[in-house]
């Protein structure tokens, strides 16, 4: 009889299983149609799409719209293609996350590590910048960026980004060290390794797991962000997204919507390739922990 | 002449004085045990001491010279952890090297010394493995080599037993005092186990609420508890406090104690001790250790005062070695320590014998030790 009621049970779960599993492919089909769709109209030919059907594959496929975005298409004035802006965003992104990183990083550290009088109040305030809506900072960010002579250039955006950034590394970095066993700085310390030996030599090396996830929410952030790079951006330092938007608001003559899905995709292709990348080491990373305890 | 000296020792945490004024002396070669309940203060006690804790007034000197002012590093001090905190990127190697490795020590010289402390510990086939191979035992003697590897003037140690198993730790406990024996090296040792302390300690410091409340051998400490609160956190199990009154006959002194039926007993304690009979009719509390209350055959023979009485037997624990048996008076549970096949009976009458050279007398309202 309690076989009886096992078996059961055992079909009960296998049918509420494949519910599930339907479901969830259900909603997987639902995020991924945007991308199917970018993805087959960019490698089809304008009047493909003309004639009506955007989720039909392409009959004649062609990579002439990743050309064009990437290289010749007209971006404002100057028919340069995304390139130059790619190239732009990198100078700007690599340098940003890799300060604000460090940074939060030490702040980190010494606010769980080398506690000080009214160091809450401090990892208080930092924390209060997250929760400031950029477009209240506009101004007076523009007013200093001018004062500094770093209006309209990667420098200029390289700061705006770290400064915004801190809040959030800094949150993520003493969190994770508050969990930080304290006794292995004391050891350290009677060890005799400095203030910066301490970090390097203990702290750093079981920090992965956290730089990654802060790497990945960094870039994904600075990569992604319009409204900065709008208004403190120039030619020599507009960011991909601004040309993005400037390729696809581009007046006169006709709407290349190929061209817009394939510069759409490059735009949105190296935040795509971090999670790809840093989210393997990150899974990568819990499980040691896990195994090792 | 003292190695280590401590003297009015302050601490405070903000509005908090955890530390109130600690006078503290251990000759070369000591082994200093810091003991007392959690919250006592003997951690911060120790951590001021390695330098990891500035303090507040008083000074600290280590062979002669004032380490107030001195970096842990520069005191010539090492320390073992409770949590072990043994580096989890290194290897054991790099554990116990990391400190010669900051001082910039040849790798060669390094690895001699590391050897060396190796073979002490017989954890040299662990030296390439990583903290999070070993077991609890193996790490700490890890954490013990790499305190061993700085061949410090003093040793500290922040309960480093607390994280072992029963079995382990007794070992342990062995492996530090046979250690200690061989290299003659100075230890403050801080522990709330208080068999730790009496099986491990040259001199004994008991801590309560930042005040140390008595300083001295195992023995005294035992023997002599210098108030009631050393009297119950010292010994296991703990020392039987009885309420009572002093009775007097000229100079003699007996303590009577109530029963829950019955005459009330009374014990002849002393004889020819005038201030102690000049607070006849006064409350005390009297304080007899189960081991000096026992079955007539096992009494102290040596004893020059020893009073046999009949008592109700509660309950027996037989614990192997010993029996103990639990009895009434003075409206308290009293445990006396018997051998272990003496002839009683729960629920029945015993004749137990009261060593009175081991018994002590308290002031209930100071707390101190009278007699």
């Amino acid at each position: 009889m309690s076989a009886d009621r096992m078996a059961g049970a055992g079909r009960s779960n296998k049918l509420l299983r494949a519910l599930l599993y339907s479901v969830l492919i259900l909603f997987a089909v639902y995020y991924l149609l945007p991308l199917y769709v970018m993805l087959v109209n960019s490698v089809k030919p304008l009047e493909e799409i003309r004639q009506g059907d955007m989720l039909s594959l392409p009959t004649l496929f062609t990579l002439e719209p990743w050309a064009k975005a990437w290289s010749s298409a007209q971006i404002g004035v100057q028919p340069t293609g995304l390139k130059p802006y790619f190239l732009n965003s990198v100078l700007m992104v690599v340098p940003a996350v890799t300060i604000s990183t460090v940074l939060g990083a030490l702040n980190g550290y010494i606010l769980t590590k080398w506690r000080f009088r009214g160091d809450d109040v401090i990892f208080g305030l930092i924390l209060l910048s997250c929760f400031i809506p950029f477009q209240i900072a506009l101004i007076p960010a523009a007013r200093i960026l001018g004062m500094l002579g770093l209006a309209g250039t990667t420098t200029g955006l390289i700061l705006i980004h770290v400064v915004y950034g801190l809040g959030f590394t800094t949150l993520f970095f003493r969190n994770y060290y508050a969990a930080f066993p304290t006794e292995l700085v004391r050891a350290a310390q009677i060890d005799g390794a400095s203030f910066f030996q301490i970090f390097r030599r203990i702290l750093l090396p079981s920090s992965a797991p956290i730089i990654v996830v802060t790497v990945i929410w960094q870039f994904t952030n600075i990569w992604n962000d319009f409204l900065f790079g709008v208004s403190f951006g120039d030619f020599d330092s507009l960011p991909m997204t601004v040309a993005l938007n400037n390729l696809v608001s581009s007046s006169g003559g006709v709407k290349e919507y190929n061209v817009h899905f394939a510069g759409a995709i490059l735009a949105a292709l190296p935040t795509l390739v971090v999670y790809i990348v840093s989210g393997r080491y990150f899974v990568r990373g819990l499980m040691a922990g896990a195994v090792k305890g | 002449m003292s190695f280590l000296k401590i003297e009015k020792l302050k601490k405070s945490f903000g509005r908090v004085e955890v530390l109130k004024g600690i006078d503290l002396e251990i000759e070369e070669g000591g082994f200093l045990v810091l003991v007392g309940p959690s919250g006592c203060g003997k951690s911060t006690l120790l951590n001021t001491i390695a330098g990891l804790e500035t303090i507040t007034d008083g000074t600290i000197s280590i062979n002669g010279r004032s380490v107030n002012d001195l970096h842990p590093s520069e005191r010539d001090i090492a320390m073992v952890f409770q949590s072990y905190a043994l580096y989890p990127n290194m290897t054991v190697a790099g554990n116990i090297g990391f400190g010669m490795e900051i001082r910039g020590v040849a790798k060669a010289e390094r690895d001699a010394a590391i050897a060396r402390v190796a073979e002490t510990l017989q954890i040299g086939q662990l030296l390439d493995r990583k903290p999070s191979q070993l077991s609890g035992g193996q790490r700490q003697r890890v954490a013990m080599g790499r305190a061993l590897v700085r061949e410090p003037q003093v040793f500290l140690f922040d309960e480093p037993l607390s994280n072992l198993d029963a079995k382990l730790r007794v070992d342990m406990r062995t492996e530090i005092k046979r250690l200690h024996q061989r290299m003659g090296t100075t230890i403050v040792y801080v522990t709330h186990d208080q068999i730790e302390a009496m099986t491990l300690a040259t001199r004994i410091a008991v801590l309560k609420d930042g005040v140390l409340q008595q300083f001295g051998t195992p023995a005294e400490i035992y023997a002599r508890p210098a108030n009631l609160f050393v009297a119950d956190f010292m010994g296991s199990p703990s020392m039987n406090l009885i309420p009572a009154t002093l009775d007097a006959d000229g100079a003699d002194v007996a303590i009577v104690m109530k029963r829950d039926e019955g005459a009330p007993l009374v014990l002849p304690y002393a004889k020819n001790v005038p201030e102690l009979a000049a607070r006849k009719g006064e409350m005390v509390v009297f304080g007899i250790r189960p081991e000096a209350l026992t079955d007539p055959d096992s009494a102290d023979r040596n004893a020059r005062h020893v009073s046999e009485l009949d008592c109700d037997i509660e309950v027996i624990e037989p614990a192997g070695s010993d029996t103990f048996a639990v009895t009434r008076i003075g409206g308290r549970e009293i445990v006396a320590r018997l051998r272990a096949d003496a002839p009683i009976i729960a629920g029945q009458k015993a004749r137990l014998a009261f060593n009175l050279d081991k018994a002590v007398l308290f002031d209930p309202q100071t707390q101190l030790r009278i007699a």
